[in-house]
């Protein structure tokens, strides 16, 4: 890909002066889970984007807050920068419960 | 499929050997499952087949609205109508999420509109057929949705990662869509003698065009080997179609309704029915524009967009103003 997107996956740079702006949407589910991102629409603005986003992804009771982030604010790494970034952490296995053995008899931990 | 004949770079599957290292290990990626994102390098190909194949399918979706928005002021009972209304209002979310996949690969909404309304890019041809009766509702979520989800559920585990979560969403939602077309089916092929009748006529007028949906014949499709290699494609037209062909003649069956196609039996060595091929000319003709309703929906399109301009232009002025307004009291 020769053009470079700036932020996030959907931040494209085609778009013409008078197409609304793109809005990455963020919902909450029934069980008190985090914000999670469904998906991106296009809105005026970011009333218009929460009122789009009730009607293109809660269409079947899935959320009961939604947030509203215009795809140019979102900052995001880079796939360059996955090993610097990433490596590090996968070598470190005593960061998981499991690399602590230890005797039946101690009980559950 | 919503996608059919999408046109390839023309360039011929590449061996390993003639693949840059780049090229290779993209392919690797792909091979082993691995999910492309937006921001990854990826061959100019492989780009290009994606917009191609998902703008169509998103067209798909939206042109596919008008064919059932035909009868929502016309059906017959207010369950049927919300119904209707509920599965029309998913297929403008389908190509929303879709457009949106589209999108991340460098092209914008209102290029893609353009395409379509300059008729760059094509949608399903079965959205070229008209629908006549209320039977046609019950055969359209029954036989188009039935072929279109046959053609998804793969997609969901294409290579591209946008793509794929898009198509994740769309399956969820759309089974419900082939349950309420068979709905319908079955309450006319068990009501009156007129209602059974329209049922059958309409089974007859759509089984081809629903064939068709999955694309010409693996033997002229040019275009399939790449995709494959690529995972944007994951299975070929003839399977597709015949797994179709498996899974819908027992349906009619218990509808009591007949297929038209008098070569149709069962294969006890293939353990497949072997049926009748749709005319091929007949679906070059309407992929090409000359189908009875291509004109019409194009049409319709275009009016919606051109008549929708002003509410644009108002939301943003509004939301320009608004902004400035609100920047200038800061």
């Amino acid at each position: 890909m020769s053009k470079k997107t700036d932020s996030t996956e959907n931040a494209h740079n085609t778009s013409g002066q008078d197409e609304w702006p793109l809005w990455e949407i963020f919902i909450r589910g029934q069980h008190g889970m985090s914000h999670r991102h469904v998906g991106s629409l296009h809105a005026a603005d970011s009333e218009h984007a929460i009122k789009n986003a009730r009607d293109v992804y809660t269409r079947r009771n899935e959320g009961v807050s939604i947030w509203v982030v215009r795809a140019s604010d979102i900052a995001a790494s880079s796939p360059s920068d996955k090993g610097p970034l990433f490596d590090p952490s996968r070598d470190k296995i005593y960061r998981h419960p499991t690399f602590y053995d230890l005797p039946d008899e101690a009980g559950n931990m | 499929m919503y996608a059919q004949m999408v046109k390839s770079t023309g360039k011929a599957l590449l061996s390993r050997e003639e693949m840059s290292p780049q090229e290779r290990a993209f392919q690797d990626r792909i091979d082993q499952g691995e999910k492309i994102e937006p921001k990854d390098w990826m061959p100019e190909g492989y780009r290009k087949n994606l917009i191609r194949q998902i703008g169509q399918h998103a067209h798909s979706e939206i042109v596919g609205q008008l064919p059932e928005g035909n009868w929502i002021t016309r059906a017959p009972t207010l369950e049927r109508k919300a119904n209707l209304l509920a599965k029309v209002q998913d297929e403008a979310g389908h190509g929303l999420y879709l457009y949106c996949a589209a999108e991340t690969l460098g092209v914008s909404r209102d290029q893609l509109f353009e395409m379509l309304h300059t008729g760059k890019m094509k949608y399903s041809s079965i959205f070229n057929y008209p629908t006549l009766t209320w039977a046609d509702m019950g055969a359209v979520g029954w036989l188009v949705d039935g072929a279109a989800i046959m053609n998804q559920v793969p997609l969901q585990r294409t290579s591209y990662g946008p793509y794929a979560r898009a198509m994740v969403r769309i399956c969820k939602e759309e089974s419900f869509h082939q349950r309420q077309g068979f709905q319908i089916m079955l309450t006319m092929a068990n009501g009156t003698e007129d209602q059974k009748r329209m049922a059958q006529d309409a089974l007859n007028r759509f089984w081809y065009p629903a064939l068709m949906m999955f694309g010409p014949s693996d033997k002229d499709s040019v275009h399939s080997a790449q995709s494959m290699a690529w995972k944007i494609k994951m299975n070929t037209n003839d399977e597709l179609r015949q797994k179709f062909v498996d899974e819908t003649v027992p349906q009619a069956e218990f509808l009591g309704l007949t297929v038209p196609d008098e070569h149709l039996t069962w294969n006890e060595d293939t353990g497949h029915y072997d049926y009748s091929e749709p005319d091929w000319n007949e679906f070059f003709d309407v992929i090409s524009g000359n189908g009875p309703c291509n004109t019409e929906r194009l049409e319709a399109r275009k009016m919606a967009w051109d008549d929708g301009a002003w509410v644009r232009e108002g939301m943003l002025a509004h939301a320009r103003k608004s902004q400035a307004r609100k920047a200038a009291a800061e």
